[in-house]
C-alpha cells in the first residue's frame, strides 16, 4: 500500500507540474532549439525571449492594464459584496435564502449570453476600449462569489458580538465596519484573492470590449500574440511565465486561504 | 435598538447586479428576436425567425453535440480522477501543504495561458507530447483528435479543483464511522465502498452539476487552443455564437445562439439550486 501511495503522489505532482516545467524550458531555449527535439532542456539557456517580450511588445502596458482592472474590480466587488453579505448574514432580510439563490443564479450566467447586450450598452455610453468597461463588468460578475463567501464568513462571527455592539449604541452600519469587518479580515482576504484571480484571468468580455493596447489585458494579449509568419513560441512562453509567477506566488503564500475560500461555497452550501 | 435599514445595505449590490447582469440577460432575449448589426443602429423585429433558422442550422447542431461531448467526457474524467487524487491526498503526510499549492497551479493560471501551453505541447512537428510518446499524431489538426485534445487539457486544469473540494468533503465524514468499521474488521475496499463513497455522494452531485455548468459554457480554452477548427470539429456553442456576433456581426442570430447556452445552463442551475438547498436543510 505505502509505496503505491508514494507513486501516486509523485504522479499527481508530475502531472500538475510537468507542463509548467516545459513552459519554462521553452522560454529559455534559443530560436534554433525551439524547432528541434532533442534536446528536451535548453543546452544554452537564453533570456532573449524575455527581453524581446518587454522591448518588442507593449507588454508592460498590458500588465499594468490587467493589474489596474483586477485590483479595482476586487476592491469594488468586496466592498459592495461585504455590505450586502452583512445584511444577509445578520440583519432581518425577508427571503434571505431566496436572495442567495438568485445571486447564485447570476454567477451561472454564461458570459456569452450577456456579451452582446453589454457590448451595445458599452458602445452607447462611449466606454468601448476603456478599462472602466472591464471594471464595471468584472465587479458585477464577481459579486455573487463575493456575496456568497462573505455571507458565510460573517455568519461565523458569533451573533452575540454583533448584538453586544448594537446594545452598546452602535448603529447597524457602525457594528458592521467597526466590529464585524475587522473580525472577518481573514475571510475578506480569502474572498479577495479568489475575486482577483477571476478578474485577472477573464477572457471573453476583455476580448469583446477592448480593441487596442489602451485597455487590453493579459489573457487577450497572450491569445492574440502577434506573429508575422510563424507563431513566436519563445516569446509566448516567456510572457506566460511572467504572468504565471504572480499567481504561483499567491498559490504558495495563501494556499490555505484559497482552499478555504474555494470549499466554503461548495461544501458548506 | 434603532432600525436596521437592511435595504440600504443591499441596495448597491442590487443596483449593480440589476443593471449589469439582469438587464443584459433580459435584453439578450429581446435581441434574439431582431435582425441587427452592431455597426449600424438599424434593427428589425423578426419574431422567432432566428430560432427557426437555428433549428435548421446544421452548424448549430454540430456545435451543440461538440459542447455536449466535451462536457460529458471532461466532467466524468475530472470527477473520477479528482476522487482518486482526493483519496491519495486525504491521509496526512509530510509536505502536504506544498502538494496542495502545486496542484492549485493549473487551476489558478489563466485559461488562455494553459491553452497556449497545451497548443505548444500538442504541436505536430516540435511538440513535446509526440516526442515523448514517439508518435506523429496531428493532435490539433485532425478532426478525430482535436476535441479529445481539448478534453485532456480541461481535465488537466480542472481536476485539482475537484480534488480539493472532495478533500474538504472527506474531512467532514464522522471519524466514528471509520472507527466502527475498523472494530468490525472491514477491509480498506469495503470501507471505501460502504462508508466513504456513500458519504461523498451528495457533494459529488453538487460538484458534478457545478462543473457541468462550467464546461457547457466553455469558450476560452477551446477558442485559443483550436479556434473551433479543424473543420468546426471543436466548435462549441459559445464559440459559434461569438463568431456570429463579432465576426459575422449578426447580433440577432448570435444572440439566439447565446440564448441556447443560457437555456441549458438555466435548467442545470435549477437542479443545482435544489441540491444546495437540500444540503443546507
Amino acid at each position: 500500500m505505502r509505496p503505491l501511495r508514494g507513486a501516486g503522489l509523485v504522479l499527481i505532482v508530475a502531472w500538475s507540474l510537468a507542463p509548467f516545467l516545459w513552459l519554462l524550458a521553452t522560454s529559455l531555449k534559443t530560436a534554433a532549439e525551439l524547432t528541434h527535439l532533442p534536446p528536451l532542456l535548453p543546452s544554452a539557456p537564453t533570456g532573449s525571449h524575455y527581453i524581446a517580450v518587454f522591448t518588442g511588445y507593449p507588454f508592460l502596458r498590458i500588465i499594468a492594464n490587467s493589474t489596474a482592472v483586477a485590483a479595482l474590480s476586487t476592491l469594488l466587488a468586496i466592498a459592495i459584496g461585504a455590505t450586502a453579505a452583512f445584511a444577509l448574514a445578520r440583519l432581518r432580510v425577508r427571503n434571505a435564502p431566496l436572495i442567495l439563490v438568485a445571486v447564485l443564479a447570476v454567477s451561472m450566467f454564461p458570459p456569452i449570453a450577456t456579451v452582446s447586450p453589454l457590448f451595445l450598452a458599452i458602445n452607447a455610453v462611449g466606454l468601448r476600449d476603456t478599462l472602466a468597461a472591464l471594471v464595471i463588468t468584472y465587479t458585477t460578475f464577481a459579486l455573487p462569489l463575493s456575496i456568497w463567501l462573505l455571507t458565510n464568513f460573517f455568519r461565523q462571527v458569533p451573533v452575540e458580538i454583533y448584538l453586544a455592539a448594537r446594545v452598546d449604541g452602535c448603529s447597524a452600519f457602525q457594528a458592521f465596519y467597526r466590529v464585524i469587518l475587522p473580525l472577518s479580515a481573514p475571510g475578506l482576504f480569502a474572498a479577495a484573492i479568489l475575486v482577483f484571480i477571476f478578474c485577472w484571468n477573464e477572457f471573453l468580455y476583455a476580448l469583446s470590449f477592448t480593441a487596442t493596447t489602451a485597455s487590453r489585458t493579459i489573457p487577450v494579449g497572450i491569445a492574440l500574440f502577434p506573429g508575422l509568419h510563424e507563431v513566436p513560441w519563445g516569446e509566448i512562453a516567456a510572457a506566460s511565465v511572467v504572468v504565471t509567477v504572480p499567481l504561483a506566488v499567491l498559490a504558495f503564500t495563501f494556499q490555505r486561504r484559497i482552499v478555504e475560500g474555494l470549499t466554503a461555497g461548495a461544501v458548506k452550501g | 435598538m434603532k432600525r436596521e435599514h437592511s435595504a440600504l445595505f443591499l441596495a448597491p449590490a442590487a443596483i449593480t447586479l440589476g443593471a449589469v447582469a439582469l438587464f443584459p440577460v433580459l435584453s439578450v432575449l429581446w435581441l434574439s428576436l431582431e435582425q441587427r448589426s452592431p455597426l449600424t443602429d438599424a434593427a428589425r423585429f423578426i419574431g422567432l425567425d432566428n430560432y427557426a433558422r437555428l433549428l435548421a442550422d446544421t452548424r448549430f447542431w454540430n456545435a451543440f453535440w461538440n459542447t455536449t461531448y466535451f462536457t460529458v467526457f471532461s466532467v466524468t474524467l475530472e470527477l473520477l480522477l479528482g476522487l482518486g487524487m482526493a483519496l491519495l491526498l486525504a491521509r496526512a503526510f509530510r509536505g502536504r501543504a506544498l502538494v496542495y499549492s502545486l496542484i492549485l497551479l493549473p487551476w489558478a493560471i489563466p485559461t488562455v495561458v494553459s491553452a497556449r501551453l497545451w497548443e505548444w505541447m500538442y504541436n505536430a512537428d516540435y511538440g513535446v507530447l509526440n516526442y515523448l510518446l514517439g508518435t506523429q499524431i496531428n493532435w490539433l489538426g485532425s478532426p478525430a483528435w482535436a476535441l479529445h485534445a481539448a478534453i485532456l487539457m480541461d481535465v488537466w486544469k480542472a481536476t485539482p479543483f475537484v480534488a480539493l473540494l472532495l478533500l474538504a468533503g472527506l474531512q467532514t465524514i464522522p471519524r466514528e464511522l471509520y472507527q466502527a468499521a475498523a472494530l468490525d474488521g472491514a477491509s480498506g475496499w469495503t470501507v471505501l465502498r460502504r462508508i466513504t463513497l456513500p458519504q461523498l455522494v451528495p457533494l459529488m452531485l453538487v460538484i458534478l452539476i457545478f462543473r457541468t455548468i462550467d464546461a457547457f459554457r466553455v469558450f476560452d480554452a477551446i477558442y485559443v487552443l483550436t479556434g473551433g477548427g479543424p473543420a468546426n470539429s471543436t466548435e462549441t456553442l459559445s464559440i459559434y455564437a461569438y463568431k456570429v456576433l463579432f465576426q459575422a456581426l449578426e447580433f440577432g442570430y448570435g444572440s439566439a445562439l447565446a440564448v441556447s447556452v443560457l437555456v441549458v445552463v438555466a435548467l442545470l442551475t435549477i437542479v443545482y439550486a435544489r441540491l444546495l438547498r437540500v444540503r443546507i436543510a
